[in-house]
């Protein structure tokens, strides 16, 4: 079994989930070899072949230009599975790999079960053992799922690449994240607020529990997608990762997008109406109730015992 | 300008889900069905476009059962021209790369502009079927986009990558775009507008006419995650919930003794 490990490069570096593609290939027990698109400057700590391209030249995003070198690595390398982060680089590179090789392609893989990949399906609720029909594979990794119990270490043997692919989009560089105001990454007590709020008014609930705790509010990305909180409360994988003493999540599914920022929570309380709601799973304490009636009360009883 | 949309019917996320008798799906029966969140800002954009350019026809197409229609004249109702359903009782049972075919069997012939889906679907969540048909279609694609412009034959989109970071990226029509949530804010259908497209034409075609490949995989099992425990639960009234919070925070954590 061998597997061709895909890392990634973000503005200059190697992203850490680079590892979590060793460690998946390490718990399948199989031999792998790395592909980057990356520098010289910043290679990974791993034990092994790294195809090397240069990110100067080819960019950090370019499906098309990416999508023909590994190609021709794979060619080259004839793996059994070839391995992507379940993250914007790799959701958007793997279906082309898959294609071109006519292999099944099973995303946001979460174990692997008797070699068979295993993936959530409704928002977390429900999992499914995905029986694939070809020789090869494609699979994308769900991020935080598969880590390294040692320290990465190792310096590859690097092997230089390059292509002379026409390009048909154009890559044009980065915006930054909206920064300022809150920082909920230094909060003792977040208090989030998701879609289960109903309203905008409710925010106000949520604000004042937070408040009442002495810590701040969150909020989940439909709330902030709909501009009822701003950016810079949004918690999660395109949010903030927060790692308060005390996280309250008040109407909110527990999607995995949400979980990633706030699984490092100390202590989680979520206050919700469907008993199966994913964010159950991971909350220390799981209020059954509606929001609106217990989050007034609760908040109430707080004010008046301090 | 030709645009296409492909939009997907999903159940509300909040349903009891079961699993269906052979253990390989949830079960169908019993479930508030609506239109893919993601697909809401696609069909959004589309709209949006025909608005900027005027001369335009928006064709919006779900592959599914009888029921589907409904998403479809949502569709409609929110500015669609006409959809087409491509019946199929087992849509659920194709994977990805089937579904990507049809819809590329269909595309193919009618040369759309652009091509607009959602990054992927609540439901099964593979995010693979909008990068799948423009590959079929040897066309560009640029997936998770929350911005979206055009001008001029060109597009310029932002993707969104993790930590809030976006990057921009151009391409030229015809492409292939998969949309995020708050790329726009979907309209509500208003009333009149939900009358006229009871009018439009919405065609229905036998997946059987464009389905020519086998399925790459399928689903072994479906089930239930193993509920790990560990955590108290707690219901009843209201107030003895909150005295009962009070407690357990006050003793676990101490948040009352600042
Ligand atoms: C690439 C990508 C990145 C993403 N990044 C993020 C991110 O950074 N952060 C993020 O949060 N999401 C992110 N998402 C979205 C994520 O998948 C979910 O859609 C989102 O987290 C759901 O938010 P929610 O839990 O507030 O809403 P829902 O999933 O709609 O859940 C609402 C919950 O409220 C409960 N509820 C309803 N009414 C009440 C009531 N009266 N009282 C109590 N409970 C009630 C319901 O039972 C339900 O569990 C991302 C998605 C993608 C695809």
């Amino acid at each position: 079994m061998k597997a061709l490990l895909v890392a990634e490069y973000r503005d200059g570096k190697l992203l850490n989930s680079t590892y979590e593609l060793v460690a998946f290939a390490e718990q399948l027990g199989a031999d792998s070899v790395m592909f980057l698109v990356g520098s010289e400057n910043m290679l990974p700590q791993y034990d092994g072949t790294l195809y090397l391209a240069d990110s100067s030249k080819y960019s950090e995003f370019n499906p098309v230009v990416h999508k023909q070198m590994l190609l021709d690595v794979i060619t080259k390398e004839q793996p059994d599975m070839v391995v992507f982060s379940h993250s914007s680089y790799g959701w958007d590179l793997a279906p082309r790999i898959s294609l071109a090789l006519n292999a099944a392609h099973v995303s946001e893989v979460v174990d692997i079960i008797n070699g068979v990949p295993v993936v959530p399906v409704c928002n977390g609720k429900l999992r499914r053992e995905v029986k694939v029909k070809t020789t090869q594979m494609v699979v994308t990794l769900q991020s935080g799922v598969f880590s390294l119990d040692v320290e990465p270490s190792g310096s590859p043997t690097v092997v230089p690449i390059d292509t002379e692919v026409a390009v048909q989009l154009v890559f044009c560089g980065y915006e930054e994240a909206e920064t300022g105001g809150v920082d909920l990454s230094k909060a003792e007590v977040i208090v989030s607020a998701g879609r289960g709020i109903g309203k905008p008014e409710n925010i106000e609930m949520i604000a004042q529990l937070a408040k009442a705790l002495g810590g701040e509010f969150g909020a989940s990305r439909p709330v902030v997608d709909a501009e009822w909180a701003e950016h810079n409360r949004q918690v999660g994988t395109t949010g903030q990762t927060v790692s308060p003493k005390l996280y309250v999540a008040c109407g909110i599914s527990g999607a995995i997008q949400h979980l990633a920022g706030m699984k490092k929570s100390e202590f989680v309380v979520a206050i919700n109406t469907d008993k199966d709601a994913p964010i159950g799973e991971i909350a220390d304490v799981f209020v059954i109730a509606d929001l609106k009636q217990f989050v007034p009360v609760l908040t109430e009883k707080l004010v008046n015992i301090s | 300008m030709q645009i296409l949309v492909c939009i997907k019917q999903v159940p509300d996320m909040e349903s009891k889900f079961k699993v269906n008798a052979d253990g390989t799906w949830y079960e169908g029966t019993d479930l508030a069905w609506r239109m893919n969140e993601y697909d809401e800002y696609a069909v959004e954009q589309a709209v949006q476009l025909k608005e900027q350019v005027g001369a335009a026809d928006v064709t919006v197409l779900s592959i599914g059962p009888e029921r589907v229609k409904e998403a479809l004249k949502k569709a409609l109702a929110m500015g669609a021209d006409r959809a087409v359903q491509l019946i199929d009782d087992f849509a659920y049972q194709k994977d990805p790369f089937q579904i990507a075919s049809v819809i590329a069997a269909f595309a193919r012939e009618k040369k759309f502009d652009l091509i607009f889906t959602g990054m992927q679907s609540q439901d099964r969540g593979s995010g693979q079927v909008g990068v799948l048909i423009a590959e079929m279609l040897s066309i560009p694609s640029i997936t998770t986009i929350v911005d979206f412009s055009f001008s001029e034959g060109q597009i310029v989109a932002k993707r969104e990558l993790e930590g809030g970071i976006k990057s921009i990226v151009k391409t030229k029509v015809p492409a292939l775009v998969t949309c995020q949530l708050g790329l726009n804010t979907p309209r509500y259908p208003t009333l009149p507008n939900i009358m006229k497209a009871k009018r439009k034409e919405l065609l229905s075609i036998s997946i059987s006419e464009l389905l020519k490949v086998e399925g790459k995989q399928e689903t072994a099992k479906m089930y239930f995650p193993e509920k790990k425990g560990g955590g108290l639960v707690l219901e009843g009234d209201v107030g003895d919930l909150a005295d009962q919070l009070i407690k357990i925070l006050d003793e676990k954590i101490g948040v009352l003794a600042r």
